[in-house]
């Protein structure tokens, strides 16, 4: 889980501008329901909500269950009207928060 | 290349047969998915429409399928779209994700890609801030399930 969430959104904006964000972080979801080759269920493991901040303030949040495909990739949009830092935070089943911060310079 | 033998053919034929049983006893009853639908409307009947539901007609591979929501709303603090519940009435487990929006937003759109276990119903429904619902459902034709069954 070393690898860093992937996060694409532009550097700059106009104030009031809806901006498009996409988010990929590596993980294998594994949803607790495939069997390993001796037959045995592999326990549920999944990166359970993801969510994002600007500036304190949340914009967008997710409630993944295990039906969401590994390496769970988002595409959503934010309406800027400040120049700030977006917080980005994946919580998996075992507690552990993944973050990521971006910032946008908007005009 | 010989062709294939009549022996060989059956067997594979039965070999398919005892996975997609295999796989059946694994889904989930649309009677679930209906139920998750309840509990997420508090009862309520949702209306349909002003959602579109943007998934392929067949989906090769159950593994990762595209899939975007997009709500129509003006998204403003006064008339917003708060949560969206994605619902699969074949998975294992119906419920696919709920996706939460704020005015800050800017659209009730969402784009990720999902699990679906065989030919199946996604159902979406959204809530409004003002405690209406909206709910829109789509086929899709899955030809390998991405569950693990």
């Amino acid at each position: 889980m070393a690898e860093k969430p992937r996060i694409k959104l532009p550097k700059e904006a106009k104030k009031g501008e809806v901006i498009e964000i996409k988010t990929l972080i590596a993980h294998p979801m594994e949803s607790g329901l495939r069997k390993d080759d001796a037959g045995a269920l592999v326990p549920r493991k999944i990166i359970n909500r993801f969510t994002c901040e600007f500036n304190g303030t949340l914009a967008f949040a997710c409630e993944l269950e295990p039906a969401i495909a590994a390496n769970p990739y988002f595409q959503f949009t934010v309406r800027v009207e400040e120049s700030g830092t977006f917080r980005f935070t994946w919580i998996d089943d075992d507690g552990t928060a993944i973050t990521a911060d971006e910032s946008i310079t908007v005009s | 290349m010989r062709a294939l033998s009549r022996r060989t053919a059956l067997a594979l034929g039965l070999g398919t047969a005892a996975i997609l049983a295999g796989v059946d006893r694994v889904c989930a009853t649309p009677s679930e998915a209906d139920e998750a639908i309840a509990k997420f409307a508090g009862g309520k009947k949702p209306e349909p429409g002003r959602i579109a539901i943007e998934l392929p007609e067949i989906a090769e591979n159950g593994t990762a399928v595209p899939l975007t929501v997009t709500v129509e709303s003006p998204m403003t603090a006064a008339d917003h779209i708060t949560d969206v519940l994605v619902v699969a009435d074949g998975n294992p487990n119906p419920r696919v994700a709920t996706f939460s929006f704020t005015p800050m937003s800017g659209k009730a759109e969402v784009a990720t890609r999902i699990r679906l276990n065989a030919t199946e119903n996604v159902i979406v429904v959204a809530r409004t801030g003002d405690g209406r619902f909206l709910a829109a459902r789509k086929e899709v034709k899955v030809t390998i399930g991405g569950c693990g069954g």
